[in-house]
């Protein structure tokens, strides 16, 4: 991988302004989020291989153990739509930083991205190293997955798919890693409605991030937990900016949530709304599609939505994919605990204190494997990345993502010029 | 009275005599998390390694339905019908490469339907 790769990725996006809105996501989000994180996530690996040594041990006077990492050979990759550009940058480097050839394929709903990038980068890389696999899941994802001349699968994706992957690994006695989705739990302790100040707006907005990117996020902070004394000023508050959220065109950079990347997804989120309401869910704000007019009048909009509920209902306990957030009132840390990880899933969490205990034990007692603590929705590459529970394993980005493509090579030398004496 | 947890839609139903004819027996299984989850998946019946952790819901067009027992232990509550849309999901599921895809649309069940199938 060369700078030079690295420069021209980042030349190219101003073409890039345009496509990655095929998905739905606002031009907003795609300059601000989307380029510079894949921007950084490459540069991370590019230098990361560079500042890495192995290990040498000398464990007696005339035996030394060399450490060597060595890289697994092809790696397939299956990523999904929603950040067509951004996954396809987490998966991509740490796998080619360490030596491997990737085959990739984008998701179907997606498959610009990935084509336009390649045409651009393309000749920065060896003939053979970097393969783009378009297609059907059941004609090309599952064809890469349970290839015997594959070395390795990452995917990111859901349950069902996962447990297959898994299966035709085992098959050829293959690594995987997988990155299976959640159902987030953003905790809001009362101490945050101490002041009304800075960090007040900032945790209201972290509120109302279940709604970025469409809640098409995997870490979609789409439990929402209140500390009961501040439930109804709290919530008056993220009602109030959940309602001023812009929904409109996403090429213009005023709007902050797009259409939904497709027509099931938006009719399955749609169906959300439906048995949230049949079970009691109470809807705050939204509660149904978002019409627009002129040429968005066919668009998949879906109007920011708060339901309000208990954990024990589907909205709660389902990655809906969607602008939709289903909130709860807790009386104490105990029962935040015990709401936060009654769930199947364990990729991200929030905690929202000015309590510094707090701030450490709750997010210690969380089960997921990513608790942003008084921030929401950072993604920094130096920073690992993953699931507990049935939300996967293995990392994403941080250095350690290198460990999970490539094996150890132990060369054991002996500089002993005599025999055992066995034979 | 033999009440159900899941049925089917016409639309759906001619969709899965389509795939029907092309694989053979097939297995619906409900999905869950990010993504293209929280939709029935379709496979050929084999494909997927299923055992007592999997519960089968009922069939529907001759067609067994199963799901998860920790993802059940949160559903049980809700009747599941399979309808069928169009869209471009991504996953292994059969129906893709016909330009549609499988969706739940789910209500409560009655106390009735309730007391017979989770007592």
């Amino acid at each position: 991988m060369s700078i030079y790769g690295i420069y021209r990725i980042n030349f190219c996006k101003v073409k890039y302004r345009h496509l990655i809105c095929d998905n739905g996501k606002p031009i907003r989000e795609t300059l601000n989020a989307d380029i510079p994180l894949s921007v950084d996530h490459w540069r991370y690996f590019a230098s990361a291989i560079r500042a890495e040594e192995s290990t040498m041990s000398e464990l007696d006077i005339h035996t030394v153990s060399l450490n060597l990492k060595e890289p697994l050979g092809v790696i397939g990759q299956i990523i999904p739509w929603n950040f067509p550009l951004l996954m396809l940058s987490w998966k991509l480097p740490p796998a080619l930083a360490t030596g491997n050839c990737v085959i990739l394929k984008p998701a179907e709903q997606t498959p610009s991205t990935a084509t336009l990038l390649m045409e651009k980068i393309a000749d920065v890389f060896p003939p053979g190293v970097v393969n783009i696999l378009h297609g059907f899941g059941p004609e090309a994802g599952k064809p890469l997955a349970s290839h015997s001349g594959i070395d390795k699968v990452a995917f990111t994706g859901e349950t069902t798919t996962g447990q297959l992957i898994m299966q035709y690994a085992s098959k050829n006695l293959n690594p995987v890693t997988m990155e299976l989705g959640g159902k987030s739990p953003n905790i809001f302790f009362n101490s945050v409605m101490d002041a009304d100040d800075a960090f007040l707006d900032k945790a209201i907005e972290g509120a109302v991030l279940f709604a970025f990117n469409q809640g098409e996020v995997c870490t979609c902070p789409s439990r929402l937990l209140v500390q009961e004394d501040i439930y109804d000023a709290f919530m008056a508050r993220v009602i109030e900016r959940t309602e001023a959220i812009i929904q409109d065109n996403p090429y213009d950079v005023n709007t902050m949530v797009g259409a939904q990347a497709s027509n099931d997804q938006y009719e399955k989120i749609l169906s959300y709304l439906e048995i949230g309401r049949e079970e009691g869910a109470k809807v705050l704000t939204g509660g149904a599609a978002c019409h627009l007019d002129g040429d968005l009048a066919n668009g998949f909009y879906i109007q920011p939505t708060i339901l309000e509920g208990h954990n024990k209902m589907r909205v709660f306990q389902e990655e809906i994919f969607g602008p939709v957030v289903a909130v709860t009132k807790f009386k104490d840390e105990a029962e935040a605990l015990e709401i936060a990880n009654d769930t199947l899933y364990g990729l991200g969490a929030g905690v929202w204190s000015r309590d510094a205990h707090q701030l450490y034990q709750i997010p210690r007692a969380i089960k997921a494997g990513r608790v942003w603590v008084n921030c929401y929705h950072a993604h920094p590459a130096h920073a690992p990345f993953g699931g507990y529970k049935k939300s996967g394993f293995g990392r994403e980005t941080h250095l350690m993502m290198m460990n999970h493509y490539r094996q150890t090579k132990n060369m054991l030398i002996s500089y002993d010029k005599n025999k055992l004496g066995f034979f | 009275m033999n009440y159900t947890r899941v049925a089917i839609t016409e639309a759906a139903t001619s969709i899965l005599d389509q795939l029907k004819a092309k694989y053979g027996d097939l297995i619906f299984h409900q999905s869950g998390g990010c993504c293209d989850g929280s939709s029935p998946m379709v496979f050929e019946e084999g494909e997927m390694y299923l055992d007592e952790s999997d519960i089968l819901l009922g069939q529907l067009d001759g067609i067994n339905y199963y799901m998860n027992q920790d993802q059940f232990d949160y559903w049980k509550h809700t009747h599941l019908t399979v309808d069928v849309t169009e869209g471009r999901g991504a996953s292994f599921s059969l129906e893709i490469p016909l330009g549609v895809r499988f969706i739940i649309r789910s209500r409560l069940l009655t106390p009735e339907e309730n007391s017979e199938l989770n007592n």
